[in-house]
């Protein structure tokens, strides 16, 4: 993956950029030693790494802004960062750049019942959110996979989603409002705890735009209070198809279930032989997941196992206890783990119509042969954002390459059949060159534009989500 | 008036324009600074393009006509989650909601506190901009962070950024029931609290009203037949203990009102909208001397009719939020901003985001202020 040669001329003055974020912090807010820097040289895309010039670790958005004004003064690249579990890359530095880390601002601001929001630092993890609010009955609703890790500001600036996305949207439907510190420093607050702009609708741009227009500080979160309960139900198939199709009908019968997941053999096998959830050895498998007191899931899982036993499952397996129902979970939140005692692995993030699955599987086992690479499926069915999980030997010459070609492939295929390149990870340097397969050069200029807007130096994670050949001349004129 | 039938035909109107267009769906929402120029109407882009009741989207020309869309969902038994508010009445406007306009306009219903605004249903949009460009963003898919959310952006921009021809939304299967809440007589802050109460439980609500003239307060459940009851029930045993049921149709109607603000119909004077902290609202109100009000989004979205010379942000800016005025004499309109006033910072990127998206500045000018 390429990434712009850094400017020389900033790698010279790396002391005197140092010396004034210093000036302008408290101490031990600023990271430059070589080997501590080092902890910062990638995210969770650990193929590429590279450490940064430095890092600055503030705890108040008046530090955030005291760091960019001094960067912004400097024409430093900045790159903003919550936890660093981004797969995308989307935390990677250039040696350049100044990490601009938010994970010491953790602070719970402001939590309000009545009216249903919190406010928080941004560094604050997305598990810890819910948290707060836990012995209230309350939650915050977005759930990605890496929750216990991921920080609030990493999760605004992916837009992420996670598995109950398709009741409750992801985060960009759950975030009211944000205090956010532009490349000149200037803090400005969009939204709050009203609902909507009365305006342009900035909060909605802002969000999923990667670190690339401002960097958020704090947050105003929708809370919910929490379901009475939830049960999963498991199903089997002996065809993707099927699986698909009864998906489809589920959907269609107009019961919504919180979460629909699919998993496909080679997924099952994986995760029987990792975790042994006592999963079914057949072709495809759902867990489907409802919510409400127990007589209204008893009445929505009846109406999904009719749909089911229509589609003649090898396999229906009800829950009738917490136990049961973490078996039913087990296999699936070990497929990645399981995934990865195979062999390394890359995770994919396409999205699809749902009624594309069945070709698209197809597809993808085809490309698999092709390439001679194995992969594993599993997919937030219920709004067909698939996670090819292609395995790969890091330590093989030439492995990485090809895996990047496969899932390159697999992308385009997405796109091909009406989906897009990434539905929750975003597009960091991971998708960046594949954007030109989305979108027509003039759809890719207007957005970089509204990033002219909002930091005319483009100085903010500026090697990012575009195709370096696209923001190339935008970037040099900065500089 | 312009009428184009495809985009390339709208796209080239719009490149050849040698003036300010005004860009209008069906006419129905009159809302914002009067705006001189050419009408540009996306009225004859019409047609459902894709719909597929399987995944909950659909996809349409933006001149499509709203009630063709509610249509061809309900064949299906789906609608579009965020029930749009019909203007016609309250306006005094005719003509024919398009799709376009209500995504133009962002305009959301009662569900909004459930669900969404429109900009949360809306997957992806193709528009020209400015320069007659056609651009798209998003997709059908309804999980998407491809590149920057521009879909957000267009959902109200009113015009101003580019002229929508193509919109994508989530739909929503329509529940087996519905039932409503209902208390009268109550003062405005027993009703929000009572509403926060019922927001705050684990019964997803989908819509909490007030309207002032009666004190009447809603509560909305909507789901199977089954569940609904028990709902019913427990909120019956708690946030609204005493309240009647309302069921079905007499169900549906008392929404249909809240939607369209009836209660402000025949009003006299400016008509307001608010977005406030929702336990702000009797506060608001009673600072505006309790006009008449119709309250929605379990008070945090506040319809009111003021005298026209009132100030009412003056009075609104001690509390937060912000405010829109949807119905004033053209008068009125031109010296009081319609849409609430950003600060500086803010301001100077809708400015530039502008100039970016319409650099000839002939989109609706001024329109948004």
């Amino acid at each position: 993956m390429q990434m712009p040669d850094p400017d020389r001329a900033i790698l010279a003055r790396k002391d005197r950029i140092v010396a004034r974020l210093r000036q302008v912090l408290p101490e031990h807010a600023v990271i430059s030693d070589e080997v501590e820097t080092r902890a910062y040289e990638c995210d969770a895309l650990t193929a590429y790494r590279c450490p940064p010039l430095a890092v600055a670790l503030p705890t108040t958005t008046q530090e955030v802004s005291e760091i960019l004004k001094v960067c912004h003064a400097e024409g430093v690249p900045v790159v903003p960062r919550g936890a660093g579990t981004s797969l995308a890359g989307g935390a990677m530095p250039t040696a350049d750049s100044v990490i601009l880390g938010v994970a010491r601002m953790n602070d719970v601001l402001e939590t309000d019942y009545d009216n249903r929001f919190i406010r928080v630092q941004t560094g604050r993890t997305n598990l810890s959110v819910s948290g707060a609010v836990e012995e209230d009955g309350f939650f915050y609703a977005p759930d990605p996979s890496s929750q216990l890790a991921c920080a609030i500001a990493g999760n605004i600036a992916m837009n992420s989603g996670g598995a109950h996305c398709l009741k409750y949207g992801v985060t960009t439907n759950n975030l009211m409002g944000v205090t956010m510190v532009m490349m000149d420093g200037e803090i400005v607050e969009i939204g709050g705890a009203h609902l909507d702009a009365g305006g342009l609708d900035l909060l909605g741009v802002i969000c999923g735009s990667e670190g690339q227009l401002g960097v958020v500080t704090e947050a105003t979160l929708r809370i919910l209070h929490k379901p009475e309960g939830a049960r999963p139900v498991l199903m089997g198939f002996d065809s993707n198809e099927v699986a698909g199709q009864c998906v489809s009908d589920i959907i269609k019968s107009g019961i919504l279930p919180v979460a629909i997941e699919f998993m496909d053999r080679p997924c099952i096998r994986a995760t029987e032989a990792f975790a042994g959830a006592g999963y079914p050895d057949c072709e495809a498998l759902l867990i489907v997941e409802v919510e409400g007191s127990d007589a209204e899931i008893d009445a929505q899982l009846e109406r999904i196992l009719a749909i089911a036993r229509r589609h003649n499952p090898v396999e229906l397996r009800e829950s009738t206890s917490a136990e049961e129902s973490a078996r039913i979970w087990l296999g699936r939140k070990s497929a990645f783990g399981a995934m990865g005692q195979i062999n390394d692995y890359m995770c994919l993030d396409g999205t699809i119509p749902v009624s594309q699955l069945p070709h698209v599987l197809r597809r993808i086992g085809e490309l698999s042969k092709e390439y001679g690479l194995d992969v594993g499926n599993v997919f937030h069915a219920g709004d067909g954002n698939m996670h090819p999980l292609i395995l790969f030997d890091a330590n093989k010459p030439g492995d990485l390459e090809k895996c990047e070609a496969f899932g390159a492939d697999i992308l385009r295929l997405c796109v091909e059949v009406g989906g897009c390149l990434t539905g929750e990870h975003g597009v960091g340097i991971e998708k960046r060159d594949l954007m030109v397969d989305q979108y027509a050069p003039e759809d890719l200029e207007i957005q970089m534009a509204v990033k002219d807007v909002f930091d005319p130096k483009w100085l903010l994670n500026p090697a990012k989500v575009f195709p370096l050949r696209s923001s190339e001349a935008r970037r040099m004129a900065a500089e | 008036m312009m009428t184009p039938t495809n985009e390339a035909e709208l796209a080239g109107l719009v490149a050849g324009a040698k003036g300010a267009l005004r860009i209008q769906g069906g006419g129905t929402r009159d809302i914002g600074a009067p705006v001189e120029g050419d009408v540009l109407r996306t009225s004859d882009l019409g047609g459902v393009t894709l719909y597929e009741p399987g995944a909950l989207t659909l996809v349409a020309q933006a001149g499509t006509p709203l009630r063709d869309v509610e249509a061809a969902l309900a064949a299906e038994g789906q609608r579009l989650a965020f029930e749009p508010m019909d203007h016609r009445g309250l306006l005094g406007t005719n003509g024919t909601s398009t799709i376009g306009g209500v995504v133009a306009a962002n305009v959301s219903g009662p569900r909004r506190i459930q669900v969404g605004a429109c900009r949360d249903s809306l997957l992806g949009v193709r528009f020209v901009d400015g320069a007659g460009r056609v651009l798209k963003n998003g997709g059908r898919v309804m999980k998407n962070v491809t590149g920057y959310d521009l879909v957000k952006l267009m959902a109200g921009s009113w015009g101003t950024l580019g002229v929508l021809t193509e919109v994508s939304l989530k739909v929503q299967a329509i529940p087996e029931a519905e039932a409503t809440l209902v208390a009268e007589g109550l003062t405005s802050a027993e009703a929000i609290a009572a509403l926060s109460a019922a927001l705050g439980s684990p019964y997803d609500v989908s819509g909490a009203a007030y309207v002032s003239k009666e004190g009447k307060a809603l509560v909305r459940l909507e789901g199977l037949h089954s569940s609904v009851q028990y709902r019913v029930k427990q909120l019956q045993d708690g946030a609204c203990a005493g309240w009647s049921i309302a069921e079905g149709v007499k169900s549906a109607s008392l929404w249909h009102d809240v939607r369209d603000v009836r209660a402000l119909a025949d009003a006299v004077g400016a008509i307001w909208r608010l977005s406030v902290k929702p336990t702000d609202a009797p506060a608001v109100l009673e600072k505006l001397g309790e006009p008449d009000a119709v309250c929605d989004w379990g008070g945090g979205l506040i319809w009111v009719a003021v005298p026209e010379d009132l100030d009412l942000r003056a009075i609104l800016s001690a509390v937060g939020g912000h405010a829109t005025l949807v119905k004033a004499s053209e008068d009125v309109r031109r010296h009081v901003p319609v849409f609430p006033p950003e600060p500086a910072a803010l301001a100077a990127i809708s400015r530039g985001l502008r100039a970016k998206f319409d650099p000839r500045g002939i989109l609706n000018p001024g329109k948004m202020g």
